[in-house]
């Protein structure tokens, strides 16, 4: 029995919605990157559950991209973490607030 | 030689000039003082000169000389030398012009020739008598001695009343200078009164009597359109005689200040706080005796004024004895010559006041004479006694000074009035003119004269009798003055010896005429006619014993004094005991000078003081109102500039600093707050759009 799309449609509902709440919430800014990664791949599993649902390959090529500039985007926001330790000692986001007014 | 009259005043102003500009710097000493006295000797010969010209006008008269006009008839030369002050024409159409010119006739002779003649002698004098001063002293006395000559001659020759009176106010100024000579010098250590305060009090008293002059001078223009002197005189006649007693009398108050009558003689005895010299020359042999010139000069007026006479005799009568009875218990020798000095006027003034105007200004000579001659001595004394001017610190000093002690004997005779001496003849044609105007003045004159005998004897005889009652420092230095002062003494003793000799009376020399009566005689007589004059019908027996009289009363006062001073001294101490209230009323000079502070001073300065408050307080109070009204509004405009006009440009800046304030907090640079905005939002639009979109 194929599982329907709404399923997976609540599911990567929920997967997102963690996403966004460590974003929010979380201080470290690795545990943040890792929540952007929850959400990116909560709107892959959208674009495959509708390309399933459609019968259309172009969500699963759009999902294989995503994954491969999220691998791009990782590298790049590690690179900005390490950066921001070795010159202000923390990678605590909030105590990083320098440009404000 | 009169027509060389100008010359007279000039010499002795040359000499001011001279000594005044150049003396300090550039002259010596003994330049200085050749310079002074050649010019005045010079000045007295050319008087002598144009004296003995007034005997032949006639051929003065014949020669003819622009601007000399003569009155051969008059003895009279009057000199015109420039128009100075040309008033225009009067209401009555008279053209009023006062020329400078100078007049010469027997009266401004006599004054003429005592005036350069004493002059000289105390010149000459004085170079030996301020030889220890600085030399700029010196020089400036020099000067200041010189400017008063020309003045003083200015005074005598004035052909009319403006040049008398500029003559007039110089010689006052002179004097004024001269009083106040050591003006750095205290004069008086019990009324803290310093020498430039005397010559301020002389100045100011003499205000006050100038003020009466030049108001009688302005009367008698409105009344006649002349202010020359015989144009006033040749109009007396036709005046109102209330005018003339009102004219008169504004003169008299001027002769009052000048010649140091009562109420006026305040000035004084204060004056001696000048150098001797100026004293002796100043104020007893010339410029105190203007007064009575003018009121001689004036003698026709005052002939037509008889109230104004009569006030003229009986001040001079008052004057004379009470001055005499100050005199008495002076103890400064330098005093009791003043007060003698202002009794001796008084006398002059009495003279002048009883109708016997060639009397008063015999007197006037021949007081000029032996007065010059007891300053000088007192000065030579004083010099002697290295300065101390205290009579009871002197004594025996005949011994010690024989010229200074022989002349001031003869001095001493004259003033007391003895046969043959000068004094005795000036002072008895004065009494015998009072007795026969009323022998009440003939009382207050011989009173006078015991007394003035009386206190004469008593100076003589402390200062150079008895025992020597000065330290040894000062008998150390004691000496005999040098013979530049000395002959100067000389001279005038025998001056005052001899000098009353021009007018004995007929009584005493029958068949030898009294030169000075005729002399002056055509001053005197010349508008006389028409005007009543009391000539008693000469009682030869009555004359002669008045005379008698009057010398009686002047030994019996030098007997007294001898009694009181030689002979038993504790009787002017017991004396003053038995009379204490008169004594003391004496000793203070009849406390005049407190009277005048505290009736005229006293109010005066409260006046001013009123003033002063008024001016500080209303009309300074009115200025700074003023001042305090600007200041407040410039305030309020500054107010108004701060608080409101920037204030509205401050709001401005101030609104838009606080809404960017609120702003300015929103921007935290914590990204996840933004964050959450922006979810927040798109949750709000999502929102929006979902329950506004219907299906």
């Amino acid at each position: 029995m194929p599982v329907p799309a709404t399923h997976v449609l609540v599911f990567s509902l929920l997967l997102f919605s963690i996403g966004m709440l460590g974003v929010l919430t979380r201080r470290n800014a690795i545990i943040i990157l890792m929540s952007i990664e929850l959400m990116m791949n909560a709107a892959n599993i959208n674009f495959i559950a509708f390309s399933r649902q459609l019968n259309n390959l172009v969500g699963q090529v759009f999902s294989v991209f995503t994954i491969a500039v999220a691998a791009g985007e990782v590298a790049v926001g590690l690179a900005v973490v390490l950066a921001l330790f070795r010159n202000r000692d923390t990678i605590y986001v909030d105590q990083v607030h320098i440009m404000k007014g | 030689m009169i027509e060389l009259l100008w010359l007279i005043p000039v010499l002795p102003l040359l000499g001011f000039a001279i000594n005044g500009l150049f003396g300090p710097r550039f002259l010596s000493r003994r330049a200085i003082g050749g310079v002074a006295c050649a010019a005045v000797v010079l000045s007295f010969l050319l008087s002598a000169g144009a004296v003995l010209g007034l005997g032949h006008l006639d051929a003065v008269a014949a020669a003819g000389r622009a601007g000399l006009s003569v009155d051969p008839e008059a003895h009279r030369a009057t000199l015109t030398l420039w128009p100075w002050l040309l008033l225009g024409k009067s209401a009555a159409g008279v053209d009023l012009r006062i020329d400078w010119s100078y007049t010469l006739d027997p009266l401004s002779a006599i004054m003429l020739l005592v005036v350069t003649g004493v002059g000289s002698l105390i010149h000459i004098y004085a170079t030996g008598y301020m030889a220890h001063e600085p030399k700029p002293a010196f020089a400036r006395f020099f000067a200041y001695l010189n400017l008063f000559m020309a003045m003083m001659l200015t005074l005598v020759l004035g052909a009319n009343l403006p040049v008398v009176f500029v003559g007039w106010e110089g010689v006052g100024l002179c004097s004024y200078l001269l009083i106040g000579f050591y003006y750095d010098r205290m004069f008086d250590e019990k009324t803290k009164m310093s020498c430039a305060d005397a010559g301020r009090k002389a100045f100011i008293t003499n205000r006050i009597g100038d003020v009466g002059f030049m108001l009688g001078m302005l009367l008698l223009l409105s009344a006649t359109g002349t202010l020359d002197i015989q144009g006033i005189l040749a109009k007396v006649g036709t005046l109102p005689v209330g005018l003339c007693t009102a004219a008169a009398l504004l003169l008299f108050v001027g002769a009052c200040g000048k010649s140091a009558q009562i109420p006026l003689h305040v000035w004084l005895p204060d004056a001696m706080a000048g150098p001797t010299p100026v004293s002796a020359l100043i104020h007893a042999a010339t410029m105190v005796t203007a007064g009575v010139y003018v009121v001689c000069r004036m003698a026709p007026l005052y002939r037509h004024a008889p109230a104004a006479l009569l006030t003229v005799a009986i001040v001079g009568g008052v004057t004379a004895l009470f001055a005499a009875s100050i005199g008495l218990c002076q103890n400064d020798i330098k005093k009791v010559l003043a007060y003698s000095t202002v009794s001796q006027l008084g006398f002059m003034m009495l003279g002048a006041g009883v109708g016997a105007f060639g009397a008063g200004v015999f007197h006037l000579m021949t007081h000029a004479f032996f007065k010059a001659l007891l300053f000088l001595g007192a000065g030579s004394v004083v010099h002697a006694l290295s300065g101390e001017q205290d009579i009871r610190k002197m004594g025996g000093l005949g011994r010690h000074i024989p010229w200074t002690h022989a002349t001031f004997a003869v001095a001493w005779l004259a003033i007391g009035g003895i046969f043959p001496l000068a004094g005795f003849f000036s002072k008895d044609e004065i009494l015998w003119g009072a007795w026969q105007r009323s022998p009440i003045l003939w009382a207050m004159g011989a009173a006078g004269a015991f007394l003035t005998a009386f206190y004469m004897t008593r100076l003589y005889i402390l200062v150079f009798w008895g025992k020597e009652r000065f330290d040894d420092e000062t008998r150390h230095h004691l000496h005999e003055s040098p013979r530049v002062m000395v002959v100067p003494l000389a001279i005038l003793a025998v001056l005052s010896f001899a000098g009353g000799w021009v007018g004995i009376p007929a009584v005493i020399s029958p068949g030898v005429p009294n030169f000075l009566e005729r002399f002056l005689a055509p001053v005197f007589e010349a508008h006389a006619a028409g005007v009543a004059i009391e000539t008693a019908q000469h009682a030869p027996g009555l004359e002669l014993g008045l005379m008698l009289v009057s010398m009686l009363i002047a030994l019996f006062g030098m007997f007294f004094a001898w009694v009181f001073y030689d002979r038993r001294p504790e009787l002017p101490v017991q004396l003053a005991g038995s009379a204490r209230g008169l004594y003391r009323a004496i000793l203070n000079k009849f406390y005049i000078d407190e009277f005048y502070g505290k009736v005229v001073l006293a109010p005066y300065y409260a006046l001013c003081r009123a003033s002063a408050w008024f001016d500080r307080y209303v009309v300074d109070g009115v200025v700074n109102a003023a001042g305090y009204v600007t200041l407040g509004t410039s305030y309020t405009s500054v107010g108004f500039d701060a608080y409101v006009v920037d204030g509205l440009v401050n709001l401005v800046g101030y609104t838009v600093r606080g809404v960017s304030w609120v702003f300015r907090k929103l921007q935290t640079g914590i990204v996840q707050s933004y964050a959450t905005a922006m979810v927040l939002g798109v949750f709000v639009l999502v929102s929006v759009y979902l329950l506004t979109s219907s299906h």
